[in-house]
């Protein structure tokens, strides 16, 4: 949108075009030979290097060492084959109350998560007065840290002296120990993920809906069509590829949830996420393996299902969010 | 920049008069819109109100029936306590935050860029290779490398240092591709054509023609790697375990680990720890929001 204008009109630098002329000591045509042809490699090149010592080579070295059983604690490594695949998924209940934990949370946060934005990217999408300031305030939680969010509603939601409890009071509810439900405390922590989550949604979702032609409400309207029939049959299928984008990312970020479990428990201990590890992700499960286990091939194996659930589900998500959208 | 203008209040003056009356109704908002609004304000920014109030009590009145809504005045006392507080070293935490994160930032920019333009308006064998690579390399979740990674740091005697937090995030595949997208549009070919012409190396095209025509861009990319750097808990929990040498995220942790839960002093540190953001908030908020809202129209 604005890009076009700036194309237009090219900033001020572009001026400075008679300095380099004034510049140009002519080189040898073979050093301007060599500059072409390798500049580019040498650009992209810190982001590989980075990249292949940061990145590919940990992942690569995260499938070998999950055919090991390498261990700090052991003197030797030996090759096991895929017998850590086979009992992290056949006799692990650990790991598979992690895996119900975690989906259940990213249910639990995701889903009112995306709903909330669209109906506040769909108010902010009105006519109205101070539009920077309801934007900003909406955007405002994205600035807090994980960290600084798990701590605010920990104490949000403790059970002595927690505002939650105590509005439950008001009403005539007895209190609740967030942190001994299990379902209580995947509430607790999706409302954490999705005050820091819904702003940022609901700009993603407004920026996606004033690209959408202001004339197909008009027509819709002079057919009669109600603005809620607008929404549904408008709005949400020209979302669509947007929909899909907030769902992957939200899915890519769901499954790593780590942070605000964690310190959801005070005080030393938070990794085991609650006395019975009702709220113990699998990223907090991975770490559980790898630091107070030490069973590092172990551990690998963990990672790398991990990853595999991640892309399936955000596979799943593309095809659901594609089939739904295209029956309306 | 731009990206910030509301909805264009121009409409197509051929439009007649009962049409443009209409089209305004369609758009107009409904008590309904602004009860949901002001009820988004209000949820949105109670938390940091809430942490206004409890950080300015004492722990004793934070933990009362009912809970105090209104802020008290020990504010200052609070902030020193947490400052002094020899487990969180909250001031080693602030500065190794600041020292990253910059570092980071900067890097960020100046490798985006570089690559960025390479990808947008040079020519090269393996270009749409490389740019798979990348995209992927956005895909993939830390999580899946983080034990190879620790015992890399390990053996580079990394651990408890600011390297292992700094030098692998020194360049993420997501600032390639924000500044290759803006230098496409922004950058016109025939100015880099003219340079060429005039006998500018490669490099002089860059810092001649292509950074200028960059620096919004840049700036929005600067704020956003900024704010995320900073926020950064996973893999520094991970590789700093010693509470002597943290940053400001691990610091709060340090403080929520602590054997006595002191929520005033909690409060008081994540104050400490956003007020950072805060500022750049208040400051480049409209920058920030037209970034969020530019990269995912184009995405």
């Amino acid at each position: 949108m604005s890009l076009d204008l700036d194309t237009a009109a090219p900033p001020g630098g572009g001026g400075d075009r008679a300095r380099p002329a004034r510049a140009a000591h002519r080189r040898p045509a073979s050093l301007t030979r060599l500059d072409l042809k390798y500049s580019p490699y040498l650009y992209v090149l810190p982001f590989f290097a980075i990249f292949a010592v940061f990145s590919a080579y940990p992942i690569g070295y995260t499938v070998w060492i999950a055919l090991t059983d390498r261990s700090p604690l052991n003197a030797t490594i030996s090759f096991v084959g895929l017998d850590n695949f086979v009992e992290l998924l056949t006799d692990d209940p650990q790991f598979w109350n992690a895996v119900v934990n975690t989906f259940g949370m990213f249910v639990l946060s995701t889903v009112p998560q995306l709903l909330l934005a669209l109906v506040l990217a769909n108010a902010l999408n009105r006519k109205l007065r101070a539009q920077t300031f309801f934007r900003m305030a909406i955007a405002m939680p994205i600035i807090t840290s994980t960290a600084v969010v798990a701590l605010i509603f920990s104490m949000i939601y403790a059970k002595d002296f927690g505002l939650v409890n105590w509005l439950l009071d008001l009403v005539g509810l007895g209190p609740i120990d967030w942190r001994a439900n299990r379902l209580a405390s995947w509430f607790a922590i999706s409302t954490m993920v999705d005050w820091r989550w819904v702003g940022y949604n609901a700009l993603i979702y407004l920026a996606a809906m004033q690209s959408i032609s202001k004339d197909m409400y008009e027509a819709a309207a002079l057919d009669g069509a109600s603005r809620r029939r607008q929404f549904w049959s408008i709005t949400i299928p020209q979302l669509r590829p947007t929909i899909i984008f907030t769902l992957i990312i939200s899915t890519i970020g769901g499954l790593q949830l780590f942070t605000e479990p964690l310190l959801f428990t005070s005080g030393s201990g938070g990794i085991s996420g609650g006395s019975e590890g009702q709220f113990q992700t699998i990223t907090m499960y991975l770490l559980d393996v790898m630091n107070t286990r030490f069973r590092w091939g172990y551990a690998g194996a963990v990672a790398l299902v991990l990853f595999l659930l991640i892309a399936l589900v955000s596979l799943v998500n593309y095809l659901l969010a594609r089939r739904i959208s295209s029956d309306k | 920049m731009t990206t910030t203008t509301l909805r264009p209040p121009v409409r197509p003056a051929a439009k007649a008069p009962r049409d443009a009356h209409q089209a305004d109704r369609l758009w107009k908002a409904t008590p309904l819109t602004w009860f949901g609004l002001v009820l988004g304000v209000i949820l949105s920014l109670f938390p940091f109100y809430w942490m206004i109030v409890i950080a300015s009590r004492t722990n004793d009145a934070a933990n009362s029936w009912p809970p105090p809504f209104l802020p008290g005045g020990k504010l200052g006392e609070n902030i020193q306590r947490v400052l002094e507080n020899g487990d969180a070293n909250i001031v080693k935490g602030l500065m190794n935050s600041f020292l990253v994160s910059g570092t980071i930032t900067i890097a960020t920019v100046f490798f985006g860029s570089l690559a960025g333009f390479a990808f947008a308006k040079l020519r090269f064998r393996g270009k749409n290779a490389m740019l798979l690579v990348i995209l992927a390399s956005m895909m993939v979740p830390i999580q899946l490398g983080v034990l190879p990674l620790y015992i890399l740091m390990a053996e580079l005697d990394w651990l408890n240092t600011m390297p292992s937090v700094t030098v692998p995030f020194l360049i993420g595949g997501f600032g390639i591709f924000m500044m290759r997208q803006y230098a496409e549009q922004a950058v016109p070919n025939e100015l880099i054509e003219a340079a060429r012409v005039d006998g500018c190396s490669t490099w002089r095209v860059y810092w001649h023609v292509v950074v200028p025509a960059l620096r919004p861009a840049a700036a929005v990319l600067g704020l956003l790697t900024f704010m995320e750097q900073w926020n950064q808990f996973f893999w520094p929990f991970v590789v700093l375990a010693d509470p002597a040498n943290p940053t400001v995220q691990i610091s709060l942790r340090s403080l929520n680990t602590a054997y006595f839960a002191d929520n005033s002093q909690i409060f008081a540190g994540t104050l400490i720890a956003t007020l950072p953001l805060f500022i750049v908030f208040v400051l480049f908020g409209r920058q920030i929001i037209g970034g969020i809202m530019e990269g995912a129209v184009k995405s």
